[in-house]
């Protein structure tokens, strides 16, 4: 019923190509600009901080980049593959984070990371393994078989941060992930949202001092 | 685990610990069969009336589960999850579908020997009746499912749905009533054109099942 | 230039259209003989029958339209598509209007159920009547034309299946049917099918009126937002 799609796994962007490189990106909603002509570039394993005030598109932003939103105009090439013509391409090598948790509320958290796996096809085991790994690094593995609804939204958010990179993603597209979590929450998460060689990332945050600490790149939107 | 396989399981694990449609599918057949006991006033119903009275109930109460199918997938970010996981959107098509018609039977399991108990003589036509059900569910497991996903990201959800629908199911109450006409008729079953009620579920149930196919994918974007 | 050369075009479709109309119509009532049965008010026929069967055919063509929007993305097919329905289903209404005529001629009633292209098409008309429900419901332009052209196409995949299922829904004996275009003899035949071609060049202009219209219109609009821009 489903075709095999082919999921490359690894470094594939070729060494030189950048992770992300936008060239007067525009996105319009009817009648509202919400991103004006927006340029950037960054390279693989780098860490690039979008800032912002409220309503300047740094949302929209990320959801392009996730390929969940067509570019109304200019350039937008991610992981070497262009928008929206590639966009089947990166799917399953990017980890998303939103301003809301994909999360169903009746299933537990063990579910729910157990159907992002199956969503991704990775093989059963190895996701086992590191489904379990995750919840324990983020402090929820004693809460695994609770139902997302009975969750704080911190909670959510951590299990949420679990799902976006439970794949291993080459890029990640995190929106505000310290929302809603405590000073001890924020340390546990530094590792798993951190920036590597192989995998780049993009972080839009209020909070100025947690996005441009480790930020390669600033991008500020008006 | 294949993706399709997880959403159906997601689906139905969703419903069995929420009960947000079954029960209430089932109470709305039989409370329907008690008003046409009294609108009719009748006690006893055979062949066209008795057809006329199981087929149109059975109708009105999947709209109930149609209107609820995508509602997760909206409000608990379901769509995005199947957009950005790299694989064939039609999969939650499918997935959809066949959660749909496993609901319908429930339905069926529990509504239909009610029925009989209210109103119906002798069961016997009950049996072949039940294939014309069968293939009556899959079709409006293809219609609605298309149908349901357009009404969920409109603005008029729930009326959307069942006003697009009602004409698009008259082919399946034309095929299901007039095959219950003669299988439920005072004499025991009749098989008169029993073959041309198949054809014609079969040939509607092709043709949903190609639209749904091939369009599902454009109802997803963006 | 190109504006100028279609809305010649455009007029001397128009006119055409209003030629053979006109003379379908001459013929149909001069020249046609009456019917055996059902008199004068058989005449109908040559108005009830064309407007249903393009009207149908309109459906078919928005379907298409519907087709290669999803295939393109490109907006002018989702436009064709929308003034596609629009204008079949007007003609529809007139299908079901003039079906009522005819039927309170034939048979001395205003509606009949016995009649399957009569009640097929009540059905159609229900259904595409949601279409524009449909679409004022979506607010997001892109996916209101996406979920329209999916709605086209759905609509016109059910079409001829409803056809077959209300004939077949139809008791097999003592139907009851306008008289069929099959068997009619030269005299009537001929004035039918030039009232026929008359009739879809109405609908081809009506069509292409109306999509220049709103080319028009929305041309206006956007001038008028740059000049409200720079103001």
């Amino acid at each position: 019923m489903e075709r095999t799609v082919a999921v490359e796994t690894g470094p594939v962007t070729d060494v030189g190509e950048p992770a992300i490189a936008l060239r007067r990106l525009r996105r319009d909603f009817g009648d509202r600009t919400a991103l004006a002509g927006i340029s950037a570039r960054l390279e693989q394993g780098e860490s690039l901080a979008v800032l912002g005030p409220n309503g300047s598109g740094k949302s929209t932003l990320l959801r392009v980049l996730a390929g969940l939103l067509r570019p109304s105009g200019g350039e937008v090439s991610v992981l070497g593959c262009p928008l929206p013509k590639e966009t089947h391409r990166i799917r399953g090598r990017i980890g998303y984070l939103g301003d809301q948790p994909l999360l169903y509320r009746d299933l537990t958290v063990r579910e729910n990371l157990d159907l992002a796996a199956a969503l991704h096809r990775l093989n059963p085991e190895q996701a086992d393994i590191r489904i379990q790994t995750l919840l324990e690094d983020i402090g929820m593995a004693h809460r695994a078989q609770d139902r997302v609804a009975e969750l704080s939204a911190g909670m959510k958010q951590r299990v949420d941060i679990c799902r976006a990179v439970l794949h291993s993603p080459d890029l990640l597209l995190l929106d505000e992930p310290d929302a809603h979590l405590d000073a001890d929450a924020r340390t546990r998460i530094q590792p798993l949202i951190a920036a590597t060689p192989e995998r780049s990332r993009v972080i839009v945050s209020h909070d100025r001092e947690l996005a441009t600490a480790g930020a390669d790149v600033v991008l500020e939107l008006r | 685990m294949s993706p399709f396989s997880a959403l159906l399981r997601k689906d139905l694990r969703v419903e069995l610990r929420t009960l947000r449609s079954l029960p209430a599918m089932a109470l709305f057949a039989v409370s329907a069969f008690v008003i046409f006991r009294f609108g009719l006033d009748r006690t006893t119903l055979d062949g066209e009336l008795a057809a006329g009275v199981l087929v149109p109930t059975l109708l009105f109460a999947a709209l109930l589960a149609i209107n609820r199918l995508f509602v997760a997938e909206r409000e608990e970010g379901g769509f995005e999850l199947i957009r950005l996981a790299p694989i064939d959107r039609t999969v939650l098509f499918a997935a959809k579908a066949s959660a749909l018609v496993i609901y319908l039977v429930i339905l069926e399991l529990i509504a239909v020997p009610i029925f009989a108990l209210f109103f119906l003589d002798s069961a016997s036509g009950l049996l072949p009746f039940a294939l014309i059900l069968l293939l009556t569910n899959v079709g409006l497991a293809a219609t609605g499912t298309v149908i349901s996903t357009i009404a969920t990201m409109s603005s008029a959800r729930d009326l959307l749905a069942p006003l697009i629908l009602l004409p698009l199911l008259i082919p399946l109450v034309i095929a299901a009533a007039g095959a219950g006409e003669h299988l439920l008729a005072a004499g025991g079953p009749d098989y008169g054109r029993f073959g041309t009620w198949l054809a014609l579920l079969g040939l509607y149930d092709l043709i949903f099942l190609l639209v749904g196919y091939a369009t599902f994918d454009f109802l997803l974007e963006d | 230039m190109a504006n100028a050369l279609r809305s010649i075009s455009l007029r001397r479709l128009a006119i055409a259209t209003v030629a053979v109309m006109g003379a379908g119509y001459l013929l149909a009532f001069l020249y046609a003989p009456e019917d055996a049965n059902e008199g004068f008010a058989q005449k109908i026929f040559y108005l009830h029958v064309p407007l249903a069967i393009v009207s149908l055919l309109g459906f078919i063509v928005a379907a298409i339209w519907a087709i290669q929007h999803l295939r393109t993305g490109d907006s002018k097919y989702d436009a064709r598509s929308y003034v596609s329905i629009h204008i079949s289903v007007i003609f529809g209404l007139a299908v079901l209007l003039t079906g009522a005529i005819w039927a309170k001629g034939s048979w001395g009633v205003w509606w009949e159920w016995k009649e399957p292209t009569l009640v097929s098409f009540l059905i159609v008309f229900l259904l595409y009547a949601t279409y524009y429900p449909l679409r004022y419901a979506i607010e997001d332009r892109d996916r209101q034309a996406r979920y329209a052209s999916v709605f086209a196409i759905t609509a016109g995949a059910f079409v001829p299946l409803n056809f077959l299922a209300v004939r077949l829904a139809q008791p097999l004996i003592h139907p009851r049917t306008f008289s069929s275009t099959g068997g009619l003899p030269d005299s009537m035949l001929f004035p039918f099918l030039v009232c026929l071609a008359g009739m879809a060049l109405l609908w081809a202009t009506l069509v292409w009126f109306e999509l220049d219209s709103k080319a028009a219109s929305a041309n206006l609009k956007r001038i008028r937002r740059a000049l409200e821009a720079t103001a």
